[in-house]
């Protein structure tokens, strides 16, 4: 679904395997075959002198969702805000290791680069003071699109599922908007910039079934152009929206596996307590 | 403090072991109504089949529900995939039996064929699968269940067996045929006895290992 205005540069893009654990199911061995989008070795990232994730080592497969779980404090919001560089915003955080993305070590990338082609939608919706049109328009001016911002515009609220309800009434301030309408709004301005990879900070917690079902799907539509990486304490949504999961516990990363795999047979007593709810 | 949901997945066992004890019992009344001529035995199984039958719809109902109701992960999820097959095993050796005591009931009416020999043998051991794979199931003890697969070929064995046997007898003495057919219908049901209880510990496998052993032959890649 991406806009031939935006047509991407992947051909740089890994094809090295990750690694595959005995006993993996099947779309784990199919994984191997997958291109790689991130590939994440030994970080380690620290809140001044805290150390919020050790040696955490994953390699998120393109055009997939992944999703992360794992108790509050484990991480994984971390973790994801490492992918886009977000953690450079909090004064004395530093990270070691690497991030490739399609490769490429993020740290040398231009972060406003990075940004644009890996988008991040937030727990709350969080639309700007404008009206819906500008809200999707102004990821676009910013970058200094020079084509014809309402096709794209347009574009981007179709794949965000939101343009039927709010095709005729675009310039009515963005927050007359529901919940769950400001939410894919959100999605549609991140989408506008046509990102490699969307970073999703449980997107669905404040938002009801219908609504979270509606993102769910348009989820799942938005991986024929988009990678997606989904921090969600809901663990009936990760098995549903998900390809691969990965459990965090204090910081450390402790199983990645198929959904399906993690879900019925994990293979660590750490995970297999945690999504039965005997933790601790 | 624990869940109320372990508390019930720990009620369902109960439920399950308790119509694995009445699918025994029933197996073996209706073989030693057979063995020891006695008819009231068989008539026992007969009255006894609503229960199991009734068993199978509340154990059903009791997995429907804590699938829709409490979206069960991983070992609980695999527990209940394992009750609800197993459960439909269980009512199956229920049927079987109810058949065993059906030829039970046409066999007393002639004159014994021959020693039984082989046929108690293929009870125990069909009995004794059943409950092994449930006990298997109770402990959490793989190797027990691995067992009862390897005993899946001695009740064929018997079965093979006795069916070549009998037809001796049958081709000897056609006033036995009736009786010989209706011994080698029992000898059917044992078998097919033996080849549910060999379900039931595949599935206990699945639930302990998350291993799938139903067809080894398939190339799970």
């Amino acid at each position: 679904m991406a806009s031939p205005a935006h047509e991407k540069m992947n051909s740089h893009s890994a094809r090295i395997a990750p690694p595959v654990r005995n006993g993996d199911s099947i779309a784990a061995g199919q994984q191997k075959e997958a291109r790689l989008r991130f590939q994440i070795s030994n970080l380690d990232f620290f809140y001044g002198a805290k150390q919020a994730v050790y040696g955490l080592n994953l390699n998120i497969p393109a055009n997939k969702v992944t999703a992360l779980i794992g108790p509050s404090g484990c991480g994984k919001s971390t973790f994801l805000r490492n992918l886009n560089r977000m953690n450079e915003t909090i004064r004395n955080s530093r990270y070691t290791g690497q991030i490739l993305l399609d490769g490429q070590d993020i740290k040398r990338m231009d972060v406003v680069n990075l940004r644009r082609r890996v988008g991040m939608v937030f727990q709350r919706p969080n639309p700007f003071a404008k009206s819906i049109f500008e809200n999707v328009a102004y990821g676009l001016r910013i970058n200094g699109y020079k084509g014809r911002l309402s096709e794209l515009v347009e574009h981007s609220l179709r794949r965000a599922a939101l343009w039927e309800e709010v095709k005729d009434h675009l310039h009515k301030s963005a927050f007359a908007l529901s919940g769950g309408q400001q939410q894919r709004l959100c999605i549609a301005r991140a989408l506008a910039v046509d990102p490699e990879v969307l970073l999703l900070d449980e997107p669905c917690s404040a938002l009801d079934p219908v609504t979270t079902a509606k993102i769910e799907e348009l989820m799942f539509h938005l991986k024929d152009s988009c990678t997606m990486v989904i921090v969600t304490h809901n663990m009936q949504q990760a098995a549903r929206a998900s390809d691969y999961t990965a459990f965090m516990l204090d910081g450390h990363l402790i199983e990645h596996n198929d959904t399906s795999k993690l879900f019925t047979t994990p293979t660590d007593h750490r995970t297999e307590a945690y999504i039965t709810g005997r933790f601790g | 403090m624990e869940r109320h949901f372990v508390h019930d997945l720990d009620e369902l066992k109960q439920r399950l072991l308790w119509m694995g004890s009445l699918a025994e019992r029933a197996v073996h009344q209706a073989v030693h109504s057979v063995l020891d001529a006695d008819e009231h035995l068989a008539e026992s199984v007969l009255s006894e089949e609503d229960a199991i039958n009734e068993m199978q719809i509340e154990i059903d109902d009791r997995v429907q529900r804590l699938l829709a109701l409490q979206a069960p992960m991983a070992a609980d999820l695999r527990f209940l995939l394992a009750v609800s097959r197993i459960n439909g095993d269980l009512e199956r050796i229920g049927d079987q039996a109810v058949n065993v005591a059906h030829s039970a009931m046409r066999v007393l009416r002639h004159p014994q064929v021959k020693p039984y020999v082989d046929l108690p043998r293929m009870s125990e051991l069909a009995e004794s699968m059943v409950r092994d794979s449930l006990n298997a199931l109770v402990r959490g003890d793989q190797d027990l269940a691995q067992s009862v697969l390897q005993r899946d070929d001695q009740v064929d064995r018997l079965r093979d067996q006795l069916f070549r046997e009998l037809l001796t007898y049958m081709m000897e003495n056609s006033a036995v045929v009736f009786a010989a057919f209706e011994l080698i219908m029992v000898a059917k049901n044992l078998e097919r006895i033996g080849d549910h209880a060999t379900n039931i510990a595949e599935d206990v496998i699945y639930f302990i290992a998350g291993r799938d052993v139903r067809h080894p032959a398939l190339d799970r890649r």
